[in-house]
């Protein structure tokens, strides 16, 4: 094996220039998001500009540490790092300092730490290790389950502080999965729970127990096939029935009302700009009065004068949607667009299943915040506080997603010399 | 190799669905746009400053008078010392809190009226000090400043446009400042002026920011016009002093324009109580005070029975019908006698009279003779009554003015379907409403329509439409309501007669004590009985005799008969008026020095069966 810090040659150029356009034009966005005439500096620390632009060294910081590194000891210190993560996620929970009523930070010395950020890369490692073993077999009951487990004792673990945006991000790495080999029934599965979920939700509970029996009657007389197939149906029929029941129940009782109130917005259930919907009201009154152009840089009035609240975290996206118009925005989407089917053409090039499991891992993880993070401002999903990946403001964050990618870069770029 | 390609798929699906709808949002619908500028743009308003009222000669009866409120935005307060700052606003540390929670109450980061209109040399102090307290700041305001007395139920007042206003008057605001009674309310639109409107650019907080498009949108305040009122204050303020200590009211008439030369209402108040911090406690007593009632205007909606004045018109129309002449003659026993009915007379005469001397000593019983031939000159009672009643109605009795002052009455004028109904078609003749040839009876006139009736008279048989406005900025009002001719349907032949009598009542009639030595005086004194007490003073008049310059009409409740108050007063008006001064002092102190409180007392006493101070609403 050769020294690794040679493999900077390899290193994959296309998606390290996207990488620092995404992390430029968010600074670029974070800086006009907080401007104001008195603290024009950019190196002004008191300002969250400032924090970022310290944030983007030290990241870059990370990237020739991950670079220096051999690239193999990803691979061997997978569990470990999981493990101490596992245990941060853990430990956060008793000493971690709350913040907006959330228990997700740990303080050191003035400074901010979130550990659920570093558990995505924790996991993503975890479970491309866990996948690579070659007697793996994803088709069998042992081997899915592990890996259900690995994905979910960290969801776990962050749903108490409580933070479920970020611990729905895990359910992601079902797509890793899905391409080492899980049945697309999954997926399918997946997709047919949230849509039942969503259904439960927006239809009386009585008419949708009733369609779905109308269903499932429909589809055994139109098939008329093999009597397994029958009692495959009426089982699942008999499972969603219960799901609804279930849902029903957990939304009316279990949730806490911000959450109901924030779904109940997204469905169209509730109309009330100035009350609970208000944040979502003003994310696309900001995106919307952008026009084709926009309004010029640092000329935005909805993010300069606070109508749209965490504009420089969460809700980014206004600013660009504001300042750039539809253009920008468009910019913005094809380069992440550009992003991920960059990667997945990396994942898809590597020689080891670590690698490649690892690359999707990457992928999903991105590709999730991403989706969530838009589709929330232009009212395309509730309000779930995950933050867009390299642009939003936040050293943790910003720390994650640099980790995540470049030891993903990293493995790409010795590929040739493993196996 | 298959499942790459779904990946593909699902991320350029997901891609292509946020481009469309970004595409929606941003490009195709126009709502957030609209949105986000109300969003960020705060219109601020600009007061222009009212505009001004004058009297007939060119005194200023209404000005402005700058007076601030002190804001407030809660968030902002940073109170280190409490007390320094209630003893530089000279408010109790309880009221302090008491408004600070109410703010608070009302919004927390918005500003809202911490204490409402300080005076300017108050404030003066106070601004000194105000940079000391974070969270106060002074918002300019535009108060009105009365420069009289006199004449505040002409003028009236301004307030706060109340909410059902602002909901049918969109261009008002809450906060806006309307007038609310006398020319202030029916000349809102000419005194108003235009508000200026700034745009500013404000954060979420309300903070101006700076202003929208470098103040492409903003507009001047433009201020109000100013407006001549017909009264003439120095008569007003002496009608007003006339009637001090009595109720009742005084309207006073140019003939040849109809201009209100002064209308007084008394008791009255003083317009200056309506401005300032202390506005809303006097204006509760003043509304609650249902004893005085200073805010009821007598001059217009105060209805009476005119009494004896009322026989001119009589004799007038007796005089269209033909039904009495010049020389007509009827002989009073000491009143009119019809079966049992008897309508008593103190005219003191026993011969036959003629209409002159009838009208000068206001002989009951030739009034009555003279209603009953006008009556019964028609087939039946009915077809007479109307006839009657439309005459008496072409002197604008019994309706409405129709003109700028806000408020009125119509008084009664019955007609024969009056008389249908309270007796039935068959049930009455002429001397079941025999009272009506004598002013009494259902008869009622507001003191305005008795003035304009007087003016008519003096007119020989047309009017114009009391007004109480002369002239905007200064141009002469040309409204045709107000301009032109209203004809009675007297003819003009018949006047003369009846102004004679009226002439000789000054010389040797009812009023020969209010008789001037120079000035020709007609006049006519009234003494109506009224259900309340004692019986109404009332006089009407007109002078010069040829060529009027003011005709009049007077009121005084309660006040035992015509001579006593109405006369004296009209007489020392009209001399004022046309001379400039006063030369009977024994007359005039006599008059100030009227008082009939007792006798108003009394009914009080009366009613409730125990003493009742007067203000006792003060508390």
């Amino acid at each position: 094996m050769r020294r690794s810090n040679s493999s900077i040659h390899n290193i994959d150029w296309l998606t390290v220039v996207l990488f620092l356009l995404l992390v430029l034009m968010g600074w670029a966005n974070i800086y006009a998001a907080v401007y104001d005439e008195e603290h024009a500096n950019i190196f002004d620390f008191s300002q969250r500009y400032g924090k970022q632009l310290m944030w983007i060294g030290t990241s870059i910081a990370i990237i020739a540490v991950i670079f220096i590194l051999d690239g193999s000891i990803y691979q061997t210190l997978a569990i470990p790092i999981y493990i101490a993560t596992m245990l941060a996620l853990l430990l956060v929970l008793f000493a971690g300092k709350e913040i907006a009523g959330a228990r997700s930070w740990f303080v050191i010395g003035g400074f901010s730490i979130q550990p659920s950020e570093f558990a995505k890369f924790a996991t993503g490692l975890a479970l491309a290790s866990f996948l690579s073993k070659k007697e793996r077999n994803l088709r069998g009951l042992r081997d899915k389950i592990i890996g259900f487990i690995i994905i979910i004792i960290p969801a776990a673990l962050i749903i108490p502080q409580p933070d479920p945006g970020s611990a729905l991000v895990y359910s992601s790495l079902l797509l890793v999965m899905y391409r080492e080999g899980l049945s697309g029934a999954y997926i399918f599965i997946g997709l047919s729970l949230a849509i039942l979920f969503l259904m439960s939700l927006l239809i009386p509970l009585l008419s949708l127990q009733i369609a779905l029996a109308l269903l499932a009657i429909l589809i055994i007389v139109a098939t008329r096939r093999s009597k397994g197939f029958w009692i495959k149906v009426v089982g699942m029929w008999i499972l969603s029935a219960v799901l609804v029941n279930t849902v029903d129940y957990a939304f009316n009782t279990i949730l806490e009302d911000r959450h109901r109130n924030r779904i109940n917005i997204l469905l169209g259930k509730a109309h009330d700009p100035k009350g609970i919907g208000y944040n979502t009201a003003q994310s696309i009154i900001a995106i919307g009065s952008g026009g084709v152009a926009g309004k010029g840089y640092l000329n935005g009035t909805q993010t300069k004068f606070d109508f749209v609240p965490e504009q420089s975290t969460d809700f980014i996206f206004c600013t660009v949607g504001e300042e750039w118009g539809f253009t920008g925005s468009a910019v913005l989407i094809i380069l992440f667009m550009l992003l991920f089917f960059r990667l997945v053409q990396l994942a898809e090039r590597q020689k080891s299943t670590f690698a490649r499991a690892y690359g999707y891992a990457v992928v999903s993880i991105l590709f999730f915040h991403f989706t969530i993070n838009i589709a929330m401002t232009i009212g395309l999903a509730p309000v779930i506080g995950i933050p867009l990946p390299f642009f939003s403001y936040g050293g943790s964050s910003l720390w994650g997603f640099t980790l995540l990618l470049f030891i993903f870069l990293k493995l790409d770029s010795f590929r040739w010399e493993t196996l | 190799m298959q499942r790459k390609y779904l990946f593909f798929s699902f991320f350029t699906l997901i891609g292509l669905v946020f481009l469309a709808r970004l595409f929606y949002i941003q490009i195709i619908n126009e709502e957030y746009k609209l949105s986000a500028i109300s969003n960020v743009v705060r219109v601020d308003k600009i007061y222009p400053g009212r505009g001004l009222i004058y009297d007939r000669n060119g005194k200023l009866l209404v000005g402005n008078q700058s007076a601030y409120d002190l804001m407030i935005v809660p968030r902002q307060v940073k109170l280190t010392d409490t007390l320094g700052f209630c003893d530089l606003i000279g408010i109790p540390i309880e009221e302090y809190k008491e408004r600070i929670i109410k703010a608070k109450s009302y919004s927390y980061l918005k500003p809202s009226i911490f204490i409402k209109q300080i005076s300017k040399e108050r404030f003066a102090y106070i601004q000194e000090k105000l940079h000391l307290y974070p969270g106060f700041y002074p918002q300019k305001r535009i108060l009105r400043s009365y420069q009289n007395r006199a004449g505040s139920n002409v003028i009236g007042f301004i307030g706060e446009a109340g909410l059902s206003f602002i909901k049918d008057n969109p261009s008002y605001s809450q906060g806006d400042l309307i007038g609310k009674t006398g020319i202030e309310k029916s000349y809102e639109d000419i005194l108003k002026g235009k508000t200026g409107q700034i745009y500013n650019l404000v954060d979420v907080h309300n903070r101006t920011q700076g202003s929208y498009e470098n103040g492409a949108y903003d507009t001047l305040p433009q201020p109000g016009k100013h407006v001549t009122a017909t009264i003439d204050i120095d008569l007003q303020a002496l009608g007003e002093e006339l009637m001090r200590n009595k109720r009742g009211s005084i309207v006073a008439i140019e003939p040849s324009s109809g201009e209100i030369l002064s209308l007084v209402t008394s008791p009255n108040y003083d317009a200056n109580l309506m401005v300032g911090s202390e506005r809303t406690v006097n204006y509760s007593k003043l509304y609650l005070d249902s004893i005085n009632k200073p805010l009821f205007d007598r001059g217009l909606l105060a209805e009476y029975p005119p009494g004896s004045p009322f026989k001119v018109i009589n004799a007038l129309i007796g005089l269209q019908e033909g039904v009495t002449k010049e020389t007509t003659t009827y002989t009073c026993h000491h009143g009119f006698h019809y079966g049992r009915l008897h309508v008593a007379c103190h005219c003191g005469t026993s011969s036959p009279i003629a209409l002159r001397l009838a009208i000068s000593k206001s002989c009951n019983n030739y009034f009555c003779q003279v209603f009953k031939s006008i009556i019964e000159k028609y087939p039946t009672a009915q077809e007479g009554m109307d006839v009657w009643s439309n005459h008496v109605k072409s002197f604008n009795m019994g309706r409405f003015l129709n003109n700028d002052l806000p408020t009125g009455r119509k008084g009664l004028v019955p007609n024969a379907d009056y008389y249908d109904k309270a007796f039935g078609y068959t049930g009455w003749r002429a001397v079941s409403a025999i009272s009506l040839g004598i002013g009494q009876g259902e008869l009622l006139l507001t003191p305005i329509q008795m003035a304009n009736m007087t003016a008519a008279i003096a007119n020989h048989g047309y009017y114009y439409t009391p007004h109480i406005v002369k002239a905007i900025d200064n141009k002469p009002i040309a409204d045709p309501n107000f301009v032109e001719r209203k004809y009675t349907t007297i003819d003009s032949v018949h006047f003369p007669v009846v102004i004679n009598g009226m002439f000789d009542v000054f010389e040797t009639g009812t009023a020969r004590g209010s008789r001037h030595d120079t000035i020709k005086m007609c006049g006519k004194t009234g003494t109506a009985e009224n259900p309340h007490g004692q019986d109404h003073s009332i006089f009407v008049a007109f002078a010069p005799k040829e060529n009027p310059k003011i005709a009049i009409a007077i009121i005084v409740e309660n006040g035992y008969w015509g001579s006593r108050w109405a006369a004296p007063i009209a007489s020392l008006l009209i001399e004022q008026y046309l001379t400039g001064e006063i030369n009977r002092p024994t007359m005039k102190d006599r008059m100030l020095a009227g008082d009939l409180s007792e006798e108003y007392e009394k009914q009080l006493l009366s009613i409730y069966k125990k003493p009742i101070k007067l203000n006792d609403a003060e508390k």
